[in-house]
């Protein structure tokens, strides 16, 4: 048989068949996840990796930059009312939702009034203060508030600023999160629980230009190792919460990049002063000497690199130092063990014993260990409980504790950070703190939007609640990203959330 | 045979009741209220009080049971309350890919343990059973996760032949679905084939010393027929019964090996459940492993009818 050149080209294109859809595949974004995200509504939507989710999914009010700026996203403007209890809002022409839906200021009011009523919203505490939404014109918004409120920016700016389609959510009610229909770049195709989240291109997407993929596919793979493996592999292009521990070993790998972003949460100590009958029975929840030795026993910088690889910026506010709201006036003590002693001489416990409790999750655990052999030079003798973590928040919540290992994700603005923690009998004031001027001052920051103005409340704040330490802070974290090389547009913005705009692979 | 298994069939439903009763009690003996963990990060009360409500947290225990039941009857097992995707879905969507891979893993274990036992039985302290007792010790000792992630890293990271995990439904593309299956359903093999190795050599060590053997051999019967066509099949009944239990084993799900390979089945649906206080997802689930579980057993006993002919009489 006489084999032609037509032949030859013909058997070339047939071997080059099975190809094809590594073409195809180039246009999907795969990003690992470190944990499967609960409902896909942004009202009863409950866990960070959620957020990182949505990002791609729904837009929001707002958004924040690099710098923790609030910028437009479905809203373009905003401007508040000399008394800070209306806030108006001008709103981007020619958005649609999903389904083909207008977003108009009436989708606005229904998305407000929908998380403010729907049974079991998470978002109701978040826009409490808003009591009213008035429709000014198809553009135009206004938001009138019970009292000033000057976090509220930041809140529309997270998942109480998302924006679901009124026809989908009316016609899903609190099915909704099974099939969400919003107005980000992509929508929602497919969910398999544990396994994957299939979301296509929006063709009528606002700001489609800046949309460089025709898939994303969100992966949950819960061992760090083996995201890892899988980003190696080829086999996903971006991964979140990379383990410290394998931070070395990437920087020599020049296929892949790392990003590292210091968190807006903190890693603390909660410790148990008015919560229950057990702060009086504690030496460490009674007297505040105690706990002031215990934060002078401690050595941050040590605990962050025996725990992170250094992977964390000490700290001993809500706030990491880096950022602009951070109380200069109460800086980070230094280990001073001969001090702790002497403290602990004068409240006359030499040797102070507690339990600590801790989620059993590797960092904490670690955490409870160090601090457990840090503070032993002082004198304290701590006994660690390690808890499963749902069990461990329903003791924190009964105050059957004395001091508790807890992280918080944190929100833009420091009143996320704040408030709850420390507001008289507030849900996640699990320190059992409670004073009368802690509180004022507290719903002083809330109703002041001047910066400057806002840090100064903040400074008498810290000055006051660190003294008492109910809770001691450790270290920010690390958002540590790892992604192939040829992904270009990667923004480092401080909730560690990944945005899927702008992001484009090189070929 | 019929009443046998008639008997045996009348046992079933009060099993699965007694399951369903049991895990429903045990759930509530685990501290901590599902409330609080479905709250989220927030903890806001009026979430968790609204969550009480629905999910009838405040009712006595009997009748909350009774709610589930209710809901079964009527071919509703709830929702996930965490993803909000009814429960039955979540089942539909696991059940396939726990099935195959239990199979698989079913199939490498027996094709390594029942051959590797047969030869070192009747090669008994050469090398060969040497060899496949090394195996097995191997199999026995390695942890799953272990060799699950020396597995990636050599096939997936370094060679690059094999996907360092997920999963591809076989309707939608029966290679990839193979290249995926194949690293998870060695590791799982691999331990189950240890067993089965160990307890085939020794079913068949015993009824190698047998006198019908014996006579077999007398009778001038090829090596051949008398291992595979006398003794294997006697040998074979402990096997059925381990394989069957190792099988259903498999069916509930092998979180370990999921975990590390991403698998969307069974195990880590439960423990993800168990965890996040997701309860309907929790007994949903055991009541289909319980079912697969029973009828296993049923279809094992059955299979001793067909090996071994006395049975029948």
């Amino acid at each position: 048989m006489k084999i032609t050149h037509r032949s030859l080209a013909l058997a070339l294109l047939l071997a080059l068949l099975p190809l094809l859809p590594l073409a195809v595949r180039a246009q999907t974004l795969r990003i690992g996840l470190a944990e499967d995200p609960d409902v896909l509504d942004p009202t009863l939507a409950r866990s960070f990796v959620g957020r990182v989710v949505f990002t791609a999914l729904c837009d929001k009010l707002f958004d924040i930059d690099e710098k923790l700026n609030i910028v437009p996203q479905l809203a373009t403007a905003s401007e508040w009312s000399a008394d800070g209890k209306t806030l108006t809002l001008k709103l981007r022409a020619n958005v649609s939702f999903h389904d083909g839906e207008k977003f108009d200021a009436a989708a606005v009011k229904y998305n407000i009034e929908r998380h403010k009523t729907l049974p079991g919203s998470n978002r109701r505490g978040e826009l409490a203060p808003v009591a009213s939404v008035d429709v000014v014109d198809p553009l135009t918004v206004r938001l009138n508030l019970s009292q000033p409120f000057s976090p509220l920016l930041a809140q529309l700016a997270d998942r109480a600023g998302m924006m679901v389609s009124p026809k989908a959510a009316q016609a899903e009610g609190d099915k909704f999160g099974a099939k969400p229909v919003c107005s980000g770049p992509f929508k929602f195709v497919e969910r398999v629980a544990q396994d994957r989240m299939v979301f296509e291109r929006f063709a009528q997407y606002w700001n489609k230009d800046a949309v460089h993929f025709d898939k994303v596919i969100y992966t949950p793979i819960v061992d760090a190792t083996v995201r890892l493996a899988n980003l190696k592999s080829g086999q996903l292009d971006f991964i979140e919460r990379v383990a410290s521990s394998d931070i070395a070993k990437l920087a020599t790998d020049n296929k892949l990049k790392v990003s590292r972003i210091t968190e807006i949460g903190y890693q603390g100590i909660t410790i148990n002063v008015g919560k229950s009958e057990l702060a009086q029975k504690s030496a460490l929840g009674r007297d505040a000497r105690v706990r002031e030795a215990f934060e002078l026993a401690l050595d941050r910088q040590g605990l962050a690199q025996v725990v992170m690889d250094n992977e964390a910026t000490v700290g001993n506010q809500w706030v990491a130092p880096g950022s602009n709201y951070y109380a200069k006036n109460v800086p980070v003590p230094k280990r001073d063990v001969a001090r702790a002693k002497a403290l602990l001489k004068e409240a006359g416990v030499p040797n102070p014993s507690f339990t600590l409790v801790t989620p059993t999750t590797s960092d904490a655990q670690r955490i409870a260990l160090v601090v457990q052999a840090m503070t032993r030079e002082a004198g304290f003798d701590v006994k660690i409980q390690a808890t499963e973590f749902a069990t461990s928040l329903n003791l924190a919540d009964k105050g059957e504790f004395e001091a508790y290992v807890l992280a918080w994700s944190g929100r833009a603005d420091p009143d996320g950070n704040l408030f709850s923690f420390y507001g008289c009998k507030q849900p996640l004031n699990y320190a059992g703190y409670c004073s009368p001027e802690t509180d004022a001052l507290l719903n002083q920051s809330r109703s002041l939007r001047d910066p400057a103005e806002r840090k100064k409340v903040f400074e008498q704040i810290a000055a006051r609640v660190l003294k008492e330490r109910p809770i001691v802070y450790l270290y920010h974290r690390n958002w540590l990203w790892a992604y192939n090389a040829k992904l270009t547009g990667v923004r480092n913005i401080p909730d560690g959330l990944l945005r899927v705009t702008g992001l484009k692979l090189a070929p | 045979m019929f009443d046998y298994l008639v008997k045996r069939i009348a046992t079933i439903a009060p099993t699965l009741v007694l399951v369903s009763m049991l895990v429903f009690g045990l759930q509530q003996l685990v501290p901590g209220d599902p409330a609080k963990i479905l709250a989220g990060e927030d903890q806001d009360p009026t979430v968790i009080a609204y969550l009480h409500t629905k999910l009838h947290l405040d009712d006595p225990l009997p009748l909350r049971y009774v709610y589930w039941v209710g809901g079964v009857f009527r071919g509703d097992l709830g929702e996930s309350i965490r993803t909000q995707q009814p429960v039955l879905t979540l089942i539909a969507q696991k059940l396939p890919v726990t099935v195959e891979l239990a199979l698989m893993a079913m199939i490498v274990a027996l094709l390594i343990g029942i051959p590797a036992g047969i030869v070192s039985a009747i090669a008994r302290g050469s090398a060969w059973d040497y060899a496949a007792n090394a195996f097995a010790l191997w199999g026995l000792s390695t942890p799953n996760f272990w060799l699950g992630i020396l597995m990636i890293l050599l096939f997936s990271v370094q060679l690059g032949w094999l996907p360092a995990s997920g999963y591809v439904s076989p309707f939608e593309d029966l290679g990839a679905n193979l290249a995926a299956m194949i690293m998870p359903a060695f590791v799982l093999g691999n331990a189950i084939a240890a067993v089965l190795m160990r307890h085939t050599r020794s079913a068949m060590l015993q009824v190698l010393s047998a006198d019908y053997v014996r006579t077999a051999r007398a009778k001038g019967l090829s090596e051949r027929a008398v291992v595979l066509k006398h003794a294997l099949r006697n040998a074979l009944t402990p096997i059925i019964t381990l394989g069957a239990l190792e099988l259903g084993t498999l069916l509930s799900g092998a979180v370990l090996t999921e975990q590390v390979f991403t698998i969307p089945g069974f195990g880590k649906l439960i423990v993800d459940s168990v965890f996040n206080r997701d309860y309907a997802v929790v007994q949903g689930v055991v009541l289909v492993t319980a079912t697969a579980y029973i009828t296993l057993n049923l279809l094992a006993d059955l299979a001793y009818f067909l090996v071994n002919p006395r049975l029948r009489r």
